[in-house]
């Protein structure tokens, strides 16, 4: 128990260290403590033009491009993490929902939505997010939603890849695994004296959902978010490992493992670096996520 | 009995047929045009008509869906629009490189995470319960595509114990289904571990100990058992999340496999190769669902299987 705890403490400054990292980047590379990420540094080749090892003025070396890797994962975190949460909210707002409605309502629509869910559940999310995610390309592609004949341009819609795109995409794939949990949660929670003197009162349904069950719901979805969060990011880096992700020059941990790949056997430091960043993220928000599910729930 | 069984059976078709229209609209719902895709850039206008007309690419979207359900229940999944290859035929071609590097590494994942599972909740919140509890939440943190690079440099290239970038028989699936394995046996080792620290707590083991059976034999044949039986529904379950990590490894070590295929068709904009690879994924995923019933049935058999 305590043990989860103490580890829960650190993920969270690990946590903590990484967003304030990634929000004092631009401010670090002004006053110089930080090299800039997309640009190569006057001495960031050696003399045969080849990357520089870790160590030295370089901490974790540099790249094929004379650029500083740790000012890349520094800079790396500044999409990885927005997007990680992003992808997190997106997939909470459906995955409450969902279960919620379910659960509360049951019947027909407890029936369908979980048909649904057990649609997106039969599909790995990583193929369903590649498969969203070769839809856009960086150029972006416009869809009409309107027939040709109607010139209405308001109904035309851009898809293009960039940070937001792709947060809703991985978002809109992780949401299945929640509406279990949450189903389940509401299933227990509506049996519960409380809603049933709400309702006895004269509570309307949707007031029983927003002041009864949802707020008793909160610890649930904490810990549910938090450990999503580990999956979210991994998602996002999966995508920019296969060069679908955010799209260059913003550096992120996916894409430059991917970049660095072809050198790695005589520059392994290229892909262990941002590989190091991501486990450390995800286990930070994992470890964080058990040790609030320890407090939520201390059967475990 | 026959009635559970066709309403399993009911639903079970629900979800597949759910699976080809979503896949199905979500890929047909990109612009561009297909026979581009398929004649290249510089086809003639007359090229374009034709393949238009071959591929019914002018129907209602509804129209082709059930042209497509058609061709389906005919056991025809389409051809490949990039290498005309028919989809069934470079699934099964596939099929052995994936099945075989699933089934190693479930047996690989399974074989330590029971031990693991069931030794930590025996020696509960000792050094080694705990030092379990951190290594199993990092493997739960590793990237996959990572993981097999790392293990593809240390095992492979520094150390030379096992082949790399080539594959020539089973032998050759030991790492990539090592690198699979690793990714899920922490998980399991802690699913384990917490129904055995439920399940030592029941009456029955403490009756086997009064009993005075040896803690081993109380621990791997009559906690066990039943300590197994939500493992198992969540492999039934996890079965999605495998062929994810396949993706991945094969990508790495590049074997032929279903994730390859999938990855690729998704590069080569492929959308008859992309409805394959989703559909034998979902049939997967179905199957393996069944099989957990009809599993249940033989572990417990108090619980009535519905197959």
């Amino acid at each position: 128990m305590l043990m989860a705890n103490r580890l829960a403490g650190v993920g969270a400054v690990i946590i903590l260290i990484f967003a304030l990292l990634a929000v004092a980047a631009p401010t670090l590379t002004r006053w110089h403590l930080l090299h800039t990420p997309d640009q190569q540094d006057e001495q960031g080749l050696d003399a045969d033009g080849l990357p520089r090892p870790a160590g030295g003025a370089y901490l974790a070396g540099t790249d094929n491009l004379g650029r500083d890797m740790l000012s890349r994962v520094v800079y790396g975190a500044r999409v990885s993490l927005p997007v990680g949460v992003g992808a997190m909210l997106t997939a909470m707002v459906i995955g409450v929902t969902v279960g919620l409605l379910a659960g509360f309502f049951g019947g027909k629509l407890d029936l369908v939505l979980m048909r649904i869910t057990e649609i997106f559940m039969t599909i790995p999310a990583i193929l369903l997010a590649i498969a969203f995610a070769g839809l856009l390309d960086v150029s972006g592609r416009t869809i009409h939603l309107h027939p040709a004949w109607l010139h209405w341009s308001w109904l035309d819609v851009t898809l293009k890849r960039g940070a937001v795109s792709v947060f809703f995409i991985v978002g809109l794939v992780s949401w299945p695994g929640m509406v279990r949990v949450v189903r389940a949660q509401v299933l227990a929670l509506k049996e519960r004296e409380f809603v049933l003197a709400a309702r006895t009162l004269g509570a309307s349904d949707a007031r029983i959902i927003l002041r009864a069950v949802l707020p008793n719901l909160l610890p649930t979805v904490i810990v549910l978010s938090v450990m999503s969060i580990a999956n979210t990011i991994l998602l996002e880096a999966g995508l920019g490992y296969l060069g679908i992700g955010v799209p260059p020059p913003a550096p992120t941990w996916g894409s430059m493992i991917s970049e660095g790949q072809p050198y790695f056997i005589t520059y392994p430091h290229l892909v262990i670096v941002p590989g190091l960043a991501i486990v450390l993220t995800v286990l930070a928000f994992n470890l964080l996520g058990q040790g609030l599910q320890e407090i939520v729930n201390p059967k475990r | 009995m026959l009635h559970r069984l066709l309403r399993r059976l009911g639903l079970s078709v629900v979800t597949l047929l759910g699976t080809a229209f979503l896949t199905f609209m979500l890929l047909n719902a990109v612009p561009g045009d297909v026979a581009r895709v398929i004649a290249g850039a510089k086809a003639s206008p007359e090229v374009i008509k034709e393949i238009h007309a071959k591929y019914h690419l002018d129907d209602p979207l509804w129209q082709r869906f059930f042209l497509y359900l058609n061709q389906l229940a005919h056991g025809d999944l389409g051809h490949s629009y990039v290498t005309d290859q028919s989809v069934a035929e470079a699934l099964i071609t596939r099929l052995p490189t994936t099945a075989a590097l699933s089934a190693l590494a479930v047996v690989m994942w399974i074989a330590l995470a029971v031990p693991l599972g069931a030794l930590t909740a025996r020696f509960r919140d000792s050094w080694f319960d705990r030092s379990t509890l951190v290594v199993a939440t990092i493997t739960l943190s590793l990237p996959a595509f990572w993981l097999a690079r790392m293990l593809q440099y240390w095992l492979g290239y520094q150390l030379g114990w096992f082949p790399i970038g080539f594959f020539r028989s089973l032998g050759d699936l030991l790492l990539p289904a090592a690198a699979l394995a690793i990714l899920f046996v922490g998980y399991y080792a802690r699913l384990i571990h917490t129904n055995m620290v439920d399940v030592l707590e029941s009456p029955y083991i403490q009756a086997a100990r009064a009993k005075g059976l040896s803690e081993t034999r109380i621990l791997f044949k009559h906690a066990l058992r039943n300590a197994m039986i939500p493992v198992i529904t969540i492999l039934g379950m996890d079965v999605a999340g495998l062929l994810g990590g396949v993706l991945f490894i094969e990508n790495v070590f590049a074997l032929p496999g279903i994730g390859t295929l999938a990855v690729q068709s998704v590069f080569n904009l492929d959308p008859p190769v992309i409805m394959g690879t989703v559909l034998f994924s979902a049939t997967m995923v179905v199957g393996a669902n069944w099989v957990v019933d009809l599993l249940y049935g033989l572990i417990d058999p108090r619980i009535k299987s519905a197959v």
